[in-house]
């Protein structure tokens, strides 16, 4: 089962809606609650991403039979060093988006953490994908 | 801890609409203070109260993913009418207390509410 949003860049009391459709789905399969809190928190960290950073984009996120797979695509600016920006702390959010409570820079660790495996594909100019994997 | 109990201790308004019937079957074990929504998404575990300063929709959303229960605005803060329609929502009660952060989660403990539930 694949489910597709729209992560739109524009208004950011909309983030979240594509990680709350998404667990609402996974709760209604009956997917154990300590999977799906590891998928929503893990992919609400990628949401607000896609939007602060990358500008909105998109969002698949498929149910398989061993394991979650959750993928955010951006054409924003992407990420020019990874292995910075993968640091606890690290963040270029802006004094706005700290206001909101968000640009700590422990978002991308905090994904880590969450899931089974985590691939980037970033580059300057060219945009930013990243998946997320948690197995069942 | 019942929600009606915290609401009691807190000298809380229910922003969120529920009667005190409705907050005694919430049953609270643990509860985090935090500003910062990163910081909850890291570190909290498996708190059910959130007290915060911070009253945009992203608090909401944090708390929705987080399987929190009950979110309380300290010293006097309301959020706008579509963040307590989402949490309303999302079946999250909302709280408002006239004291500040530090307070609050200091009277609550006091009263027994820890932090983690093996702190
Ligand atoms: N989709 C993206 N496009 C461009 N840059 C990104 C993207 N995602 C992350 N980054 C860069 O990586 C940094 C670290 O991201 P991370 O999610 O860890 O922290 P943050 O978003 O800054 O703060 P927090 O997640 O704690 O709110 C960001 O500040 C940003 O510079
Ligand atoms: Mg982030």
């Amino acid at each position: 089962m694949i489910k597709k949003y729209d992560i739109s860049g524009e208004d950011f009391s909309l983030a979240g809606e594509a990680s709350s459709n998404f667990k609402s789905v996974l709760k209604r399969l009956g997917i154990s609650t300590e999977i799906v809190r590891r998928v929503s928190i893990a992919m609400y960290e990628a949401e607000i991403n896609t939007i602060i950073h990358g500008g909105g984009g998109e969002c698949e996120a498929e149910i398989k039979s061993n394991a979650i797979s959750v993928t955010f695509r951006d054409n924003g600016p992407g990420i020019a060093n990874l292995e910075l920006a993968m640091q606890e702390g690290y963040s270029t959010a802006s004094e706005k988006i700290r206001e909101l409570g968000f640009g700590a820079g422990m978002g991308l660790p905090n994904i880590k953490k969450y899931t089974d495996d985590m691939l980037i594909d970033t580059a300057p100019g060219k945009g930013t994908t990243l998946t997320l994997i948690i197995n069942l | 801890m019942l929600l009606s109990d915290i609401k009691k201790i807190l000298d809380a308004e229910v922003l969120s609409g529920e009667d005190d019937a409705a907050l005694c079957k919430k049953d609270i074990h643990t509860a985090c203070g935090c500003d910062l929504m990163s910081d909850v998404l890291a570190f909290v575990k498996d708190q059910s109260l959130l007290l915060t300063g911070l009253i945009n929709s992203q608090v909401i959303r944090t708390a929705e993913m987080m399987d929190i229960v009950a979110v309380c605005f300290v010293r006097g803060k309301t959020p706008a009418e579509d963040v307590i329609e989402l949490a309303k929502d999302k079946d999250i009660t909302i709280l408002s207390t006239q004291l500040p952060l530090y307070t609050a989660c200091g009277m609550l403990y006091d009263e027994g509410l820890r932090g983690r539930s093996n702190d």
